[in-house]
């Protein structure tokens, strides 16, 4: 393991759920506002992952108000209090690009079922750490 | 001059740590352990300066004799890089110490020297950033020419310093007021925010900061 990486090691996330593009997820994010923090979910579909080590982020494309919405989040930024699995989906790219120019029922994903019983949502948190406090 | 804290490393890369909402550019710095070669005093060397030496010499003959004998005569140990560091308090270090990342403590600003990453002989589209000529209205086999590069019979000549192609990069650059996120003493890790000149694996010299401190006096 050359140094970079293991610098990069005691930045990363300690819970990370697995999840891949297709995804529905539940991001928690942290947001200070007039010096109080609180969290604000974004839900929507997983359409990217890209880059590696403490530098991954990727994509959740949701349709907010008939506006599709795409937020870019860095995978092992302490701003995510956690990321929530909620639907996991087929597909067969690695990049879901496509679902931009579909609407509707055409930008349904079916839903993956999985062998191990492991499938279904998978719960993560990251520190348990009192919320709503300064 | 100033009292001018330095050290030798090699540019590991770049990554990007988090503070509370951003993430940070910074380049990891594999700093020293450098050691004191030799002291240049004013009596007898008319300036100061503290001599700095840092890596392993290379087995295959790198350490030549009379380099051998430099180092066995100021009683440091020997050392691949060579440099001197000019600083008012140079009479403070003795020959053999050790000098590590910890010299320098987050927040500090440094000034970073390296070799830039040689880009062979460039065109003034890359070297200078003109903008070429045009890609039609009849131009022909002069799309990255220069253009005119000065006037007529007067002045008959062209100017000084008037840029055009030639070599790019594999120069000595710093770059100044770097701010220190980071010094790890124990890996001799060094993480400042920002760019560094040279390639992964190139040798760069941390110093601190000549413009800070006057950065700092005119703001108070």
């Amino acid at each position: 393991m050359n140094t970079v990486d293991l610098v990069e090691k005691s930045e990363l996330r300690d819970v990370l759920p697995d999840f891949r593009p297709g995804d529905t997820v539940k991001v928690n994010v942290r947001v200070v506002e007039a010096g109080r923090e609180r969290i604000q979910v974004f839900q929507g579909v997983v359409i990217r992952r890209q880059g590696g080590g403490l530098r991954e982020t990727f994509t959740v494309r949701k349709i907010s108000n008939g506006v599709g919405v795409e937020r870019i989040f860095p995978v092992h930024a302490p701003m995510i209090e956690s990321i929530v699995v909620v639907r996991r989906g087929r597909v067969r790219r690695a990049k879901l690009y496509y679902l931009r120019e579909l609407r509707g029922k055409k930008a349904r994903i079916k839903e993956r079922r999985e062998a191990r019983p492991a499938a279904g949502a998978v719960e993560a948190t990251g520190e348990a750490e009192s919320e709503g406090q300064g | 001059m100033a009292e001018i804290k330095g050290i030798l490393g090699t540019k590991l890369g770049m990554t990007q740590i988090f503070d509370d909402t951003r993430a940070i550019p910074v380049t990891v710095i594999q700093a020293g352990p450098c050691f004191v070669a030799q002291v240049r005093t004013r009596e007898k060397d008319g300036y100061e300066a503290v001599q700095l030496a840092f890596a392993e010499p290379r087995s295959n003959g790198g350490l030549t004799k009379p380099m051998q004998g430099h180092f066995e005569a100021h009683g440091g140990k020997p050392g691949r890089y060579v440099v001197e560091l000019r600083t008012d308090d140079a009479a403070s270090y003795v020959p053999g110490q050790e000098i590590r990342a910890d010299i320098f403590s987050p927040g500090e600003r440094t000034d970073v020297v390296g070799v830039s990453k040689g880009k062979g002989f460039a065109g003034t589209m890359k070297r200078h950033g003109f903008s070429g000529l045009g890609a039609s209205h009849g131009t022909e086999r002069k799309h990255r020419s220069p253009g005119a590069i000065g006037a007529c019979a007067t002045p008959s000549r062209v100017f000084k310093g008037t840029r055009m192609a030639g070599q790019m990069g594999n120069e000595r650059v710093t770059v100044l007021n770097l701010e220190v996120v980071r010094a790890d003493p124990e890996r001799n890790l060094l993480l400042l925010r920002g760019a560094v000149p040279g390639p992964n694996g190139g040798l760069v010299m941390v110093k601190s900061s000549i413009k800070a401190p006057a950065a700092a006096w005119r703001g108070a």
